[in-house]
């Protein structure tokens, strides 16, 4: 690969390139699904290509193709530099990067059971069982679950000198229960919705879930969910299960700490960000027991946005977002970083694809453990909802405004969990919420939750996220306003 | 091959169609009883502009090949981008080891033979010609009005080619190409921004500084926005707006939905679900649309009344589906294997004869509503989303536009909302942010429900 892509980076300074990075990646996914007892989706596929980004003339320019021979990858190579050339007709400054030093390097995400060799059978098999077991329960209508693994090699090099292999083996499972009765439809998934929980992990996760004893549950779950209490419109306390919370701080602090949209480059489409620069190490973000970081590094945890190097080479770091509070940091890239003043890009950069520019990507932005057995933080609550798994989720193009909605919660009433409460919701503005949260679980109830579907980016790019959390207690929250009928 | 400024052009059909044949070929000795397969090409260019510079410049060529085989009442698929013979061996092989590792489906159709399909014709040849320095001379202006104004710009000017080709060994053959063009943006005036957007197969019908113009214009009415408290109003709903709510209905008029017991339309089939002023086709021949004439499987596409003067009447059928109930195909299954089914793709609304104008005439006290965003759905039943309103909401009273209003937060059941609908315009291409493109109307709504307000 290093051949090819050589001649890339060759034929782009030839043709008036000043830098230029390319990524050879190639990509295997499986994947499975049953539905009602019966085999979905059951395909693999590959895909392998080059894409080469390039600044010529002030501009930037970005091609790719899957044409990988020396004449397909030169072509490619100076389609970039033309287009860049075209970007520079509507130039109204210059580009600077940030500092880096060139890496040599080669590093594979660690997996004990290569899922790519588990038999399909076995897969399968687990599969079907689960899926059996969830159909036991009576007035359960739907069951799903599904399987999916990815393989992905991605061979970086860039015009200063960079050569990076690296490989990754992802997996992700989960299980779905939905019961229609009474014009009413109702539903619960394990470990989380959305197609379940997602790490840079082999099979060895897919064990670890144990689908078949949890299969049950959900079932019963989803039925009688029918017969529990609307969840009431109200001000007041409120305690986020872990998965929840892991999307809250994914759309409400993961997005907004973006560079790229806080400097306007994503005002189109995803939007902008609330943490205006002015902002930086002076807002308070949450109260003094919020701490969020965005580590990348593989000491974190085997997160979806655990790696060696970003898609610009830059090494994986663990930056401060929120210290004691205080909002700290963004994620940003060469460019961005340069373009605010910092000495070095926090290591963002990823992207897709081959054929996908890398972007500023959220890495793994995770709220540390707390103090709190999660026992005790029941018994310490007099009154409040407890809401786990999330149904839906939406946010302002700013950042400020969210609401959420959860596939089931209970009642904590004088520290014990009382009745199911069904069509649970909380909504609030970002800041005001993060400053009242008061109580946040320890390491033994943190789980590193894996978000594989981010959307962002023109062409629109799928980017898979980590977001370490455990659950925690807010105070004054809005809660059931999306099935207000006021 | 040729080359257009530097950029590859698409195969000719007649090589995509010897690539399928290739692939059958060498299927034949295997043990597939039968082989699918399907190609597709993709040429894309997108120019992405923000702070009134082009900062993303991009363009992306592919092809892939997508096999699937049948064993003994057993189906899988394999996907490759590579096309030589040992990788399209090794995807056929791929497909027969996957579909081998599954029990036997009773219900595997056998796969369809050759189908007739009507002729359209997408493809527009100016729209596969565009240069990148033609997007950058069209984005240039753009920003360059930008900052006349004092305003900063942000957004895309995407132009692409596409085609497929599907084949069976049983003789099936379809292919279809097409081009698209499109250009989207924001126009900043802070704290206010509006925004405006243009899809078509045909360059030409694109004018991007008209646009331009109009988000601009929009942008700078928006600011100075006042609070106004949440509630039930009257909208107006421009085209964006009601594409990307109604846009989460194409799932629930799928045959396989309803058989999943997944679909609001349970038991609401037949039945006065919306108001009788609200009609609605799936038609992938309206001269408005985009897309193949056949689905996943190579069935022709139909034109199917899904409402009628308000009442759901039809859905849409894979072969499988229509098969297990009893019905015809209507040409919109998926690609097999799949747990989905079916789904429109095309929606074109019936409209009305009302102008935007007439709407806000009309209108004693209510609100403009450009377009809404991070569309989600709360109950599936009900059919209830939330959502943003997002680039312009304005107050409407005693018939004209008074001032700009800050975001709202929605939940709203579009069942509701297409019961309340009081006035409706011509329908026309639509292109939103959160779902297909499709022909729909402005609309005017009573009780729309605001739930909550953002801070701008």
């Amino acid at each position: 690969m290093w051949d090819i892509s050589s001649e890339a980076l060759e034929t782009a300074k030839l043709r008036g390139a000043t830098y230029a990075d390319v990524r050879v990646m190639h990509m295997r996914q499986r994947d499975l699904t049953t539905k009602n007892g019966e085999v979905g989706t059951l395909s693999q596929s590959e895909s392998i290509g080059l894409g080469i980004r390039v600044l010529a003339r002030g501009g930037w320019g970005f091609a790719s193709t899957d044409r990988l021979t020396r004449e397909g990858v030169s072509a490619c190579a100076a389609q970039a530099v033309s287009i860049a050339k075209a970007s520079a007709l509507a130039k109204r400054g210059e580009v600077v990067m940030a500092d880096e030093k060139p890496y040599i390097d080669s590093w594979q995400s660690a997996f004990s059971k290569d899922p790519f060799e588990i038999p399909l059978e076995t897969q399968l098999a687990l599969l079907l069982a689960a899926d059996a077991e969830m159909r036991r329960v009576k007035g359960v209508t739907l069951t799903e679950t599904d399987l999916q693994f990815r393989k992905i090699d991605s061979w970086f090099a860039s015009s200063i000198g960079s050569r990076i292999h690296q490989r990754k083996v992802i997996s992700g499972c989960g299980i779905a229960a939905t019961s229609y009765r009474n014009d009413e439809i109702q539903k619960r998934s394990y470990p989380n919705s959305f197609g379940g929980q997602h790490a840079l992990q082999g099979y060895e996760l897919v064990e670890s879930l144990d689908l078949m004893q949890h299969a049950p549950r959900v079932a019963q779950d989803a039925v009688a969910l029918h017969t529990a209490a609307q969840c009431p419109q109200k001000t007041g306390t409120l305690i986020l299960g872990g998965s929840q919370l892991g999307l809250q701080i994914h759309e409400s602090v993961g997005h907004p700490i973006e560079l790229d949209r806080v400097l306007g480059q994503e005002a189109n489409f995803a939007g902008t960000s609330f943490l205006t620069l002015d902002q930086l190490n002076k807002l308070r973000y949450g109260s003094d027991i919020v701490n969020v970081v965005a580590d990348a590094r593989v000491e974190h945890g085997p997160g979806l946005g655990t790696f060696a190097y970003d898609d610009e080479g830059v090494p994986a770091q663990c930056t401060d977002i929120i210290k004691d509070g205080q909002f700290r940091g963004y994620l940003s890239n060469r460019e961005t970083a340069h373009r605010i003043g910092l000495k070095r890009s926090s290591g963002t950069m990823r992207t897709e694809n081959w054929n996908r520019l890398p972007i500023i990507r959220m890495t793994n932005i995770s709220l540390k453990p707390g103090t709190w057995d999660f026992d005790n933080l029941v018994a310490d609550t007099d009154d409040a909802i407890l809401m786990e798994t999330n149904r839906s989720w939406s946010i302002d193009d700013r950042r400020y405004q969210f609401q959420f909605s959860t596939e089931i919660a209970w009642e904590i009433k004088g520290g014990k969990k009382a009745r199911m409460l069904k069509n649970p919701s909380y909504s609030g503005i970002t800041t005001e919420f993060w400053n009242s949260c008061d109580a946040i679980c320890n390491r033994d109830a943190w789980t590193l939750w894996g978000t594989p579907n981010c959307g962002k980016g023109q062409p629109m790019q799928t980017m898979g996220t980590g977001h370490g959390a455990s659950p925690a207690r807010f105070r004054n929250i809005g809660i059931g306003a999306a099935f207000s009928k006021q | 091959m040729s080359e257009r400024n530097s950029s590859p052009v698409l195969m000719a059909e007649r090589d995509l169609r010897a690539i399928v044949d290739h692939v059958l070929r060498l299927a034949k000795s295997t043990d597939a009883e039968e082989t699918e397969v399907q190609v597709d090409e993709v040429d894309e260019a997108l120019t992405r502009f923000a702070n009134n510079t082009i900062h993303q410049n991009v363009a992306e060529h592919g092809l892939t090949v997508s096999v699937r085989t049948v064993i003994d009442g057993r189906t899988a698929r394999a996907t490759t981008n590579r096309v030589d013979a040992d990788s399209l061996r090794g995807a056929i092989t791929a497909s027969l080891s996957l579909a081998q590792s599954q029990p036997k489906n009773p219900r595997l159709l056998p796969m369809p033979s050759k189908q007739r399909y009507r002729p359209v014709n997408r493809f527009a040849k100016p729209t596969a010609a565009l240069t990148p320095d033609d997007r950058a001379r069209a984005v240039k202006r753009a920003c360059d009005l930008a900052v006349k104004r004092g305003q900063t710009a942000a957004g895309i000017f995407a132009s692409g080619q596409q085609q497929m080709a599907l084949g069976n060994s049983r003789g099936l053959f379809a292919a279809y190409r097409e081009t698209h063009a499109e250009f989207s943006i924001t126009m900043q005036e802070p704290p206010a921004a509006s925004w405006a957007k243009a899809n078509f197969g045909d360059v030409s019908q694109v004018n991007p500084q008209e646009l331009a113009e109009r988000a601009s214009d929009k942008a700078h009415r928006a600011t100075n926005a006042v609070e106004l408290a949440p509630g039930k109003y009257t909208v107006i709903l421009e085209p964006a707006a009601v594409l990307d709510l109604v846009g989460f209905l194409f799932y629930d008029f799928s045959a396989t939905a309803i058989a999943d017991k997944r679909s609001c339309f349970n038991d609401r089939i037949g039945k006065q679900v919306f108001g009788k002023n609200i009609s609605l086709m799936e038609d992938v021949y309206h001269p408005l649309q985009l897309g193949a004439p056949f689905d996943g499987e190579g069935m022709p596409r139909q034109r199917v009344a899904l409402v009628d003067r308000g009442v759901p009447k039809n859905l849409v059928y894979s072969r499988a589906a229509a098969k297990a109930l009893k019905k015809k195909p209507t040409g919109h299954g998926f690609p097999l294997p799949n747990e989905y089914g079916e789904a429109p793709m095309n929606l074109v609304f019936s409209g009305g004869n009302a102008s935007l104008k007439e709407m806000i005439a009309s209108t004693d006290r209510g609100l403009l509503v450009t377009r809404l965003w991070y569309i989600r759905e709360v109950d599936p039943y009900e059919k209830v989303m939330t959502g943003m309103t997002r680039d312009g909401v304005f107050l409407v009273e005693k018939g004209r536009v008074t001032s700009a209003v800050r975001n709202f937060r929605f939940n709203q059941s579009i069942l509701e909302m297409l019961r309340n609908v009081e006035l409706l315009g011509p329908a026309g291409r639509a292109s939103g942010e959160e779902a297909f493109e499709m022909v729909v109307p402005a609309v005017k709504v009573r009780d729309f429900h605001f739930s909550e307000v953002t801070k701008f």
